[in-house]
């Protein structure tokens, strides 16, 4: 079924920046009727917007539209709403569902498309008050679902339905509408357990063989070699490899993945803390973290005193759990002992006092003051923790709010970290995103914590802020000697700047290995136990 | 660089920049308060009285305006629920007289005994509010006006049986207005009166206030204060730093409480009577009109914008009726008042500016 006639979908020279951030370069991608595609690329990649320009997402619009041109069945088609992209046959099952809890299955999957019976009244005002055609709705509730060779109760209430019913409403709504031609699933096996996701892997095969066009985005890579003709992976925004199924495996398409060529900095070599010599300086034993998205189910791992340990893994794995849980910003469990002593969790406040600082990777609603001064933004935690910044009166029962030393404080690290700013007096929220970081940065700095948690230390933050700010880690680790576990999604900048890397998978320490190991072994780390 | 741009900012730059930072809404106000006091004159009112009458107005209310900035610092929000203290103030006030204290004397105790009711209720608000976080005006509205309500059935039940205060017939019940004659009526204002022909000046209460607005300009710039300031900016921030941020809130709320109770004893004092039963319901929203006319918005405040505001706001009410009944020669100053009260409240609340988040 290859290149039969003119391609069903064309994308030439697609380009999107966001701000000037550019997270799409020139990608050219055709895909034939009947054919499955896989995608698949690093969080960031450059995958999900992708799709939404093909699915004509307000978003992309909102942001100012996209660069090059898409071609359906040999026509220019230019999609300004999802409502044009589904008039054209294509249809797209996004990673949250979007259904109606209320509703049934039937109702979920005809929504707004239900055959409808004519009556005197709506003869006289309209279609608007012709009654729905339940019987014909369930007929046709129940072919869509035939097509997925399952079985629904088609008038069970979605609210009623464990998850992997309503991943399957969903997909049956697209299939029901008649015109379908192409249909993209953002990760649909994600909340799958393995026999559904089976069952949907079948369904995409069927669905093939009617002519339809599947594009499929998933982090399971087994899934995508066995049931994709083609495999598509991006990375950083652009298409590296365009490749059938067959003639590839699951490591070169982790290697693809992951082995990007950046350009080696400065990269200091990786110091062994493994011999005798250093202590540990923090256990964590069976930790778990309900944090949303970010589960953290069963993890243990030891940081030895003066390293910087990386953590890493894909997207909702767990890996920001960890420092959220050990810091007490989400409901957490199991054991954390540092420097001997063991730390109660669920208290942001003793972690503090026992000298263990956190940035957070939000930067915006837990790491900054946005509407308060720089200076505030830095010295704050160091003035309500450790009491410095302060000058004491009647004995000290009036701790006033030293302005002066605060303000020296704030512009040393303005110096320091080559912060781009007016002066300490303005607010954080005017700052650019890096050099917003580098503030949440000098905050943690002034507590001169012992170990410090950098949670995304990079995200959202231009090439040039990246690199100042993960120098700047690497210096504050060498020169005052605190201990540093850095948690990033991006494995090049943790292989750059770690001692060691703990990779997370399904909420579980995978293996904690040298930075200096190969990508390939961490990418297959990273997808070993991904649920 | 950026010093060189601010050096070479001409007067004119300055001017509007200082101009902006005031305000447009403030300038359009002050604007139309200058306007009535030129109308003044001219329609026939005696301006000094009338200047008197503002200042006056403003020494009675300014420290119940004060009282809604440590709840806007710690991220309460308005407070609303303003009435709960006011009736701490109006127990402090009534124990006071049925104990038997007079003169001004009676006032201190006034505050001494209102202060454990104003710590009591306002920690059951506080308590109250930190269950639910984020819809907080909402709630301190109907507390506010509950316990009025509830304070309505207290006062005819409570046994006061002090001659000047309970109803004459009955001899029990409170009378909705007690006169504070022989009590501390002008207990503040009198100290060091400056009296002009028709041009008067309370100087004690100006002072008293004075004393209180720098108390809390002073507490905001304690590690505390500074403390309750970060949790209304960024609740997650603070609890990220280590600061317990139902106690900062609830702190702030027993301070506005507090502070409540206080105003509405210099607020008596002031106008000479006790008001009872209804009269806190209204209390309120002139107070949250007044700091938002002031600049204030529902996450920021300063002590600036309570003085400004409440001047602004008991300018304009009590100009606007003066200078209306003499133009028209009819008496609607209550309607006036309303409408212009009520209008200024819907102007400040669309102009209020959310925090970034």
């Amino acid at each position: 079924m290859e290149n039969v006639g003119a391609p069903l979908l064309e994308l030439k020279n697609i380009k999107k920046d966001f701000f000037g951030n550019q997270v799409l370069m020139d990608i050219n991608l055709t895909v034939h009727e009947g054919e499955v595609i896989g995608l698949v690329g690093e969080n960031g990649a450059g995958k999900s917007t992708l799709m939404k320009i093909v699915f004509g997402a307000d978003v992309i619009r909102e942001t100012g539209g996209y660069g090059g041109d898409i071609v359906l069945n040999g026509e220019k088609v230019i999609f300004n709403t999802p409502f044009d992209a589904l008039n054209a046959g294509i249809g797209m099952v996004h990673q949250e569902f979007s259904l109606i809890p209320g509703f049934s299955t039937t109702e979920n999957i005809l929504l707004n498309r239900e055959p409808q019976k004519k009556n005197v009244i709506a003869e006289v005002f309209g279609q608007r008050m012709s009654t729905l055609d339940r019987a014909e709705m369930n007929q046709k509730a129940d072919e869509a679902i035939a097509k997925l060779g399952i079985r629904i109760d088609t008038d069970m209430l979605i609210k009623d339905m464990p998850v992997g019913h309503k991943q399957f409403t969903e997909i049956a709504r697209e299939l029901s509408k008649e015109n379908i031609k192409l249909l993209i699933l953002d990760e649909p096996t994600a909340v799958l357990t393995e026999k559904e996701a089976e069952i949907l892997l079948e369904a995409i095969r069927g669905m093939a063989q009617r002519g339809i066009a599947v594009i499929f985005i998933t982090h399971r890579l087994q899934e995508i070699l066995n049931i994709c003709n083609r495999v598509v992976i991006m990375r950083d925004g652009c298409l590296v490899q365009d490749v059938k199924a067959a003639e590839t495996s699951e490591a070169e398409i982790t290697k693809a993945m992951v082995g990007r060529n950046v350009v080696k900095g400065e990269k200091d070599a990786i110091r062994n803390f493994d011999s005798g010599e250093s202590r540990e300086i923090l256990q964590v034993k069976r930790l778990w973290v309900d944090m949303p998205g970010e589960t953290v189910r069963d993890v243990s791992f030891d940081v030895k005193e003066g390293e910087i340990l990386g953590i890493g893994g894909l997207a909702g794995q767990g890996k920001l759990g960890i420092p959220n849980g050990i810091m007490g910003l989400y409901e957490a469990g199991g054991t954390v002992i540092f420097d001997g002593k063991e730390i109660p969790l669920n208290n942001p406040r003793r972690c503090l006092d026992a000298s263990i600082a956190f940035v957070s990777e939000d930067r915006r609603g837990v790491g900054l003051l946005l509407d308060e001064a720089l200076g505030w933004n830095i010295a704050f935690p160091a003035m309500q923790i450790q009491e410095k910044f302060l000058r004491r009166y009647l004995g000290g029962l009036i701790k006033w709010r030293d302005e002066k030393a605060i303000e020296d404080v704030t512009n040393k690290y303005i110096e320091e970290l080559a912060i781009k700013c007016t002066g300490t007096k303005q607010k954080a929220k005017e700052l650019s995103g890096g050099n917003q970081q580098k503030i949440c940065l000098a905050k943690a700095f002034a507590l001169e914590p012992r170990l410090l948690f950098v949670s995304e230390p990079t995200r959202g933050i231009d090439v040039g802020a990246k690199a100042l700010v993960l120098s700047a880690l690497k210096r504050f680790n060498r020169e005052s000697g605190t201990t540093v576990v850095m948690i990033s999604s991006e494995l090049e900048e943790l292989r750059s700047t770690c001692d060691r890397i703990a990779i997370v998978s399904g909420g579980k320490i995978a293996k904690i290995i040298s930075a200096e190991t190969s990508s390939e072994v961490f990418g297959a780390l990273m997808v070993s136990q991904v649920r | 660089m950026n010093e060189n741009t601010i050096e070479k900012k001409g007067i004119k730059e300055t001017l509007s920049d200082a101009l902006k930072s005031f305000g447009l809404p403030r300038i359009i106000i002050a604007g139309f308060l200058l306007l009535l006091y030129i109308m003044a004159p001219i329609v026939g009112a005696d301006l000094p009285t009338q200047i008197t009458n503002t200042i006056n107005r403003f020494s009675w209310n300014a420290i119940m305006v004060l009282a809604m900035v440590p709840m806007v610092h710690s991220g309460c929000g308005l407070n609303f629920g303003l009435p709960l203290g006011i009736i701490s103030g109006l127990l402090g006030a009534t124990l006071s007289i049925e104990f038997g204290f007079t003169g001004g004397f009676s006032f201190v105790m006034a505050i001494l005994l209102a202060t454990p009711f104003a710590l009591l209720l306002g920690t059951g608000y506080g308590w109250l509010l930190n269950k639910i976080k984020g819809g907080e005006m909402m709630i301190a509205t109907y507390v506010g006006f509950s316990s009025v309500s509830f304070m309505c059935m207290m006062w005819l039940l409570l046994p006061y049986d002090s001659p000047n205060m309970v109803w004459g017939m009955a001899g029990k019940g409170l009378r909705t207005t007690i006169s504070l004659e022989g009590y501390y009526d002008q207990a503040l204002a009198s100290i060091l009166q400056i009296k002009i022909g028709n041009f008067e000046i309370p100087t004690g209460t100006l002072l008293f206030f004075a004393l209180f607005a720098f108390a809390i300009w002073a507490f905001l710039h304690t590690k505390t204060g500074t403390a309750m300031t970060a949790v209304g900016s960024n609740p997650v921030f603070a609890r990220a730093s280590g600061i317990n941020v139902d106690k900062m809130r609830l702190l702030s709320v027993v301070m506005s409480t507090w502070l409540a109770a206080i105003g509405i004893l210099v607020y008596e004092q002031g106008f000479g009577f006790i008001q009872l039963y209804m009269a806190p319901f209204y209390m309120a929203l002139p107070a949250v009109s007044a700091i938002l006319i002031g600049g204030a918005s529902v996450n920021k405040a300063s002590i600036a914008n309570v003085i400004i505001g409440t001047f602004l706001f008991q300018g304009i009410v009590t100009m606007t009726p003066t200078v209306m009944n003499n133009m028209v020669h009819m008496d609607m100053s209550e309607v006036v008042r309303i409408i212009v009260s009520q209008g200024m409240i819907l102007y400040a609340l669309t102009r209020k500016t959310e925090a970034t988040r």
